[in-house]
């Protein structure tokens, strides 16, 4: 049986890009009578004159035809002694850069032609990149109209050279040139005699060889769910299409997000009962127990595929409405959609040149790097390991448009690797060997209230117990981790994120953490307690605001009255008090031993 | 490990589009127009959710003028496959006695177009698979293979949503519905090579046999019952005929032809000099005449 190429053509109209597709079913004898007697009958009714226009194979709508330009995107079929082809034919101009990049992600190869007597100009390269942003490996250069240049052998290797300089850096595979006339029909078939410098293969020939097979079996069985079928009690079946990789009876699986492992019980591709399948087959997957999978959950056997609610992703802007930050849509990766926001636009790319402006809104056609981020976890993999995991799209939540399409870059929340985390010695291990439940004690306070003071007690009495411990306080974390943070609102939103994300991974390894910072927003409290989970005890030091001011150890109440202090939290700056913390102490009733010895004793409770 | 060849691709990508329907539509339906394409399609249905039954079911829009063999053909599949068969006919129409003979493309129009939407309306449904090819007809080349149509079930061209790479993007508004096209990249040479892969049932209709018939305008149309009126110069021959497309038989020209297996018939067609809709007597207008058609809500 044959294979198939799947091949997109880009140039614009003057570069003559449907008269090549045409030409090519004119002499490769792959028209059907009627569809050439139409051709001709077409040809003589419009502008141009008696002489058969192939580009009229192609062009078909009838706006098209009546503005001479193509706007859509036009699938043709054909198939010769050696291979089966799907050829989408786009429209070059600018206004038109999304419906290349729709043939664009369909295709394994792209034709890209350049006019000979242009040569390689700004178009030439902003078609070669949206090719490479879609996942095309494979390109070839047509140099057309070499009838118009006389043939001539030096312009050729000039404009082959201005093509290979700028595709450096795309990571294409394969990239050959050829110079043809689509007009004059000169290396589309067969060889022309009017280039015997030339002495490779014509283009025809060339699409019938070249090998597009992609090489990513060391990436591991790769399948994202598309629906769960139950037609009876005793049956439970997974569906969807291998991605990567290939798969057993009796391998062994991850499911993810819910990171549960089972074995394949059984295995059907299409409706038949099968003991291994491979990339591109669409299967129904049986496990041995059961888990926790829907729809847009991945069955995997890879080890990088990864889960992440935020992520840099590079986006070509498609709806007629601007992009603006902080706006909602539906994001689309696989087969799993979710709400979710883009954060920030970090730049955009110019199509044309590559070159990155600062910008803070984005139009149509236009190319834009930004943050998202999602309502909840999702499975993903960069795009260029897996299309299937990496490609992305953007639905309008009211028009139902799809508004942006684009590719993943990477995580921006690189510890919630869930099978990184899925090594060898887990949580479990660490916590067992040390003998202890890791918890957060996350004291909250006014400055002065003796937050740290108490949380120093506290870890000293835990350390004597036998206890790991660790304590973050404004002096290891200021001054280090977190001293590229100022005091603006932002910046005190990431300081508590990113204690918050330390505390985590102390509590994965297995140890107590004890933090000591003021913490006044309830949002921020909020947001740690979800980002540490079930392990955050939250110690509200409710000591009154006349008696730490009283105190002033630093002196800081003093300068903040004086005004030499803006946003003083309790002062300038509201202190919003815990309405259900887990503990609660106010200092001011108890010596340090005493307040040291409630505090522990109800941190008892939680250690069993 | 192996490439996968290009009807298992296309057999991959049909199943994927259907199972995506299934998951991500409310209440779809698979139109069944009893043809090959369409038994092309109930059989990649079967295979997509084995062993469960498809999820939606079948709509068969009957104009009453459909081969009588056609007629038993879609009893029996709904029969053997234990599948929900709907029948949706135009009974106003019937009894106004709309027929092809009298009311030429209004025809059309009132007995498919009209009862389709009729149909899709009563229902409710939100999305409606079809068997169209982008092989078949120069607009039906650019149709996307989730083609979205307004409330009054119209197809803007310049109105479609951009598909990229398998994301694709069924959600719409209320009233709003979805056509997809699971075979939009199979040509007429995958379906037959892939009717004789997995032997599927078809309408014998499709083999050559005597049959009677008349020639008229360069047509051969086939006598099916008393209905048909004949002009005072015309005569009911028998002829060894077949069908390469099946709708209404007095707008479906039969070819002369031996083939009387798939393998002749897939010989006839890979050896064919005529594109298969030239069969069909309707499209034989101005270019163009199909997109002003499925504006108007043609499949």
């Amino acid at each position: 049986m044959k294979s198939l190429l799947k091949f997109i053509t880009c140039g614009s109209v003057d570069d003559g890009k449907s008269t090549l597709i045409g030409h090519m079913l004119y002499d490769a004898k792959l028209l059907f009578a009627d569809q050439e007697k139409a051709l001709e009958l077409d040809s003589k009714v419009g502008s141009r004159g008696g002489e058969i226009d192939y580009s009229l194979l192609l062009d078909g709508l009838m706006a098209e035809r009546e503005q001479g330009i193509t706007i859509d995107v036009a699938y043709r079929y054909f198939t010769t002694d050696n291979r089966s082809f799907i050829v989408a034919d786009t429209p070059g101009h600018e206004e038109y850069t999304r419906n290349m990049a729709v043939g664009a992600s369909f295709a394994d190869l792209a034709i890209i032609l350049v006019d000979a007597t242009k040569g390689v100009i700004t178009q030439t390269k902003r078609h070669a990149r949206i090719c490479a942003l879609m996942g095309i490996k494979h390109l070839v250069l047509a140099v057309n109209k070499m009838d118009l240049i006389g043939y001539d052998e030096n312009r050729f290797n000039e404009i082959k050279e201005d093509f290979l300089q700028i595709t450096q850096g795309f990571n294409m595979e394969s990239i050959q040139v050829i110079p043809v006339s689509a007009t004059e029909g000169d290396n589309i078939t067969g060889k022309s005699d009017y280039t015997p410098w030339y002495d490779d293969i014509p283009l025809l020939p060339y699409l019938e060889r070249v090998d597009v097979s992609k090489e990513n079996e060391h990436i591991g069985f790769v399948m994202p769910v598309q629906r769960v079928s139950r037609p009876n009690h005793t049956f439970r079946g997974f569906q969807g299409q291998i991605e990567a990789g290939d798969i057993s009876v009796g391998d062994e699986v991850i499911t993810l997000p819910s990171n549960e492992k089972a074995k394949v019980k059984s295995l059907l591709v299409t409706d038949k009962e099968m003991d291994a399948a491979a990339i591109g087959q669409p299967v129904t997957i049986q496990l041995d127990r059961e888990v926790d999978v829907s729809r847009g959950n991945v069955l995997t056997t890879a080890d990088n595929i990864q889960v992440t609610d935020m992520f840099t992703a590079t986006i070509l802007w498609m709806d007629d409405a601007k992009l603006v930050p902080g706006r909602n849509y539906l994001v689309k990766v696989g087969t799993k959609t979710l709400p979710g926001t883009v954060m920030k636009i970090k730049h955009k790319i110019d199509i044309n040149t590559g070159q990155e402006i600062p910008a803070d809104q984005v139009f149509k056609n236009e190319l834009v790097a930004c943050d998202i981020s999602l309502s909840e976890n999702m499975v993903f993999d960069t795009f260029e390991n897996n299309e299937a995991l990496g490609g992305l799209i953007l639905i309008d939540r009211v028009t139902n448009m799809t508004s942006a399409c684009g590719v993943i870059e990477h995580s921006l929340r690189r510890s919630t690797n869930v099978v990184w985390q899925e090594t060898d010695v887990t949580r479990v291990i660490r916590c067992q060997q040390k003998g202890q439940q890791p918890l957060t004690l996350w004291f909250t306070g006014l400055s002065g209230s003796g937050k740290s003071t108490l949380a120093n007690e506290v870890e000293k009495r835990l350390v004597s117990l036998g206890h790991h411990t660790m304590l973050l306080d404004g002096d290891n974390v200021r001054h280090g981790l977190n001293k590229n943070l100022g005091f603006k609102e932002s910046d005190r939103v990431e300081n508590i994120r990113r204690i918050a994300e330390v505390a985590k991974l102390m509590n994965d390894g297995g140890l107590i953490t004890l933090t000591s910072f003021i913490s006044p927003y309830e949002s921020d409290r909020y947001n740690a307690r979800r980002i540490i989970g079930e392990e955050y005890i939250e110690i509200f030091v409710s000591t009154p605001l006349e008696v730490c001011e009283e105190r002033d150890v630093k002196g800081l109440y003093k300068k903040a009255r004086a005004g030499e202090i803006p946003n003083f939290t309790g002062i300038t700056s509201p202190y919003e008090a815990p309405e259900n913390p887990e503990i609660e102490i106010d200092t001011s009733k108890y010596s340090l031993e005493e307040a040291t010895d409630l505090v522990v004793k109800q941190i008892m409770k939680y250690l069993d | 490990m192996k490439e996968l060849t290009h009807l298992d691709q296309l057999e991959a990508e049909a199943i994927y589009i259907i199972r995506e329907v299934a998951a991500e539509c409310e209440n779809p339906v698979m139109l069944y127009s009893i043809g090959k394409d369409s038994s092309v399609m109930l059989h990649l249905a079967m295979k997509a959710f084995y062993p469960e039954k498809p999820p939606f079911p079948f709509m068969h829009v009957n104009t009453t003028w459909k081969f009588k063999e056609m007629i038993e053909f879609r009893d029996r599949k709904a029969k053997e496959l234990g599948i929900e068969m709907i029948e949706e006919i135009n009974k106003e129409a019937v009894e106004q006695g709309i027929n092809p003979f009298d009311h030429g493309s209004a025809y059309t129009d009132i007995m498919k177009t009209q009862t389709l939407k009729q149909g899709l309306d009563k229902y409710g449904f939100d999305a409606a698979f079809g068997g169209g090819r982008r092989d078949e007809e120069k607009s039906r080349a650019k149709e996307r293979i989730f083609s979205f149509r307004n409330k009054n079930h119209a197809w803007d061209p310049k109105n479609q949503k951009p598909e990229m790479w398998k994301l694709y993007n069924p959600r719409i508004n209320k009233g709003e519905s979805m056509r997809v096209f699971p075979l939009s990249n199979w040509t007429e040479k995958d379906i037959w090579q892939y009717i004789r892969k997995e032997n599927i049932d078809i309408v014998p209709l499709y083999f050559a046999k005597e049959r009677p018939v008349v020639y008229r305008d360069g047509n051969i149309v086939m006598v099916d019952d008393d209905r048909m009126k004949l002009e005072p110069n015309e005569e009911v021959v028998m002829k060894k005929v077949r069908f390469r497309t099946l709708g209404c038989y007095p707008l479906t020209g039969g070819v002369e032809s031996d083939a009387e297996t798939l393998d002749e018939i897939i010989e006839e067609t890979l050896g064919a000099v005529s594109s298969e809709r030239t069969s069909r007597v309707i499209d034989q207008e101005a270019a163009g005449s199909m997109e002003r058609r499925k504006r108007e809500g043609y499949f």
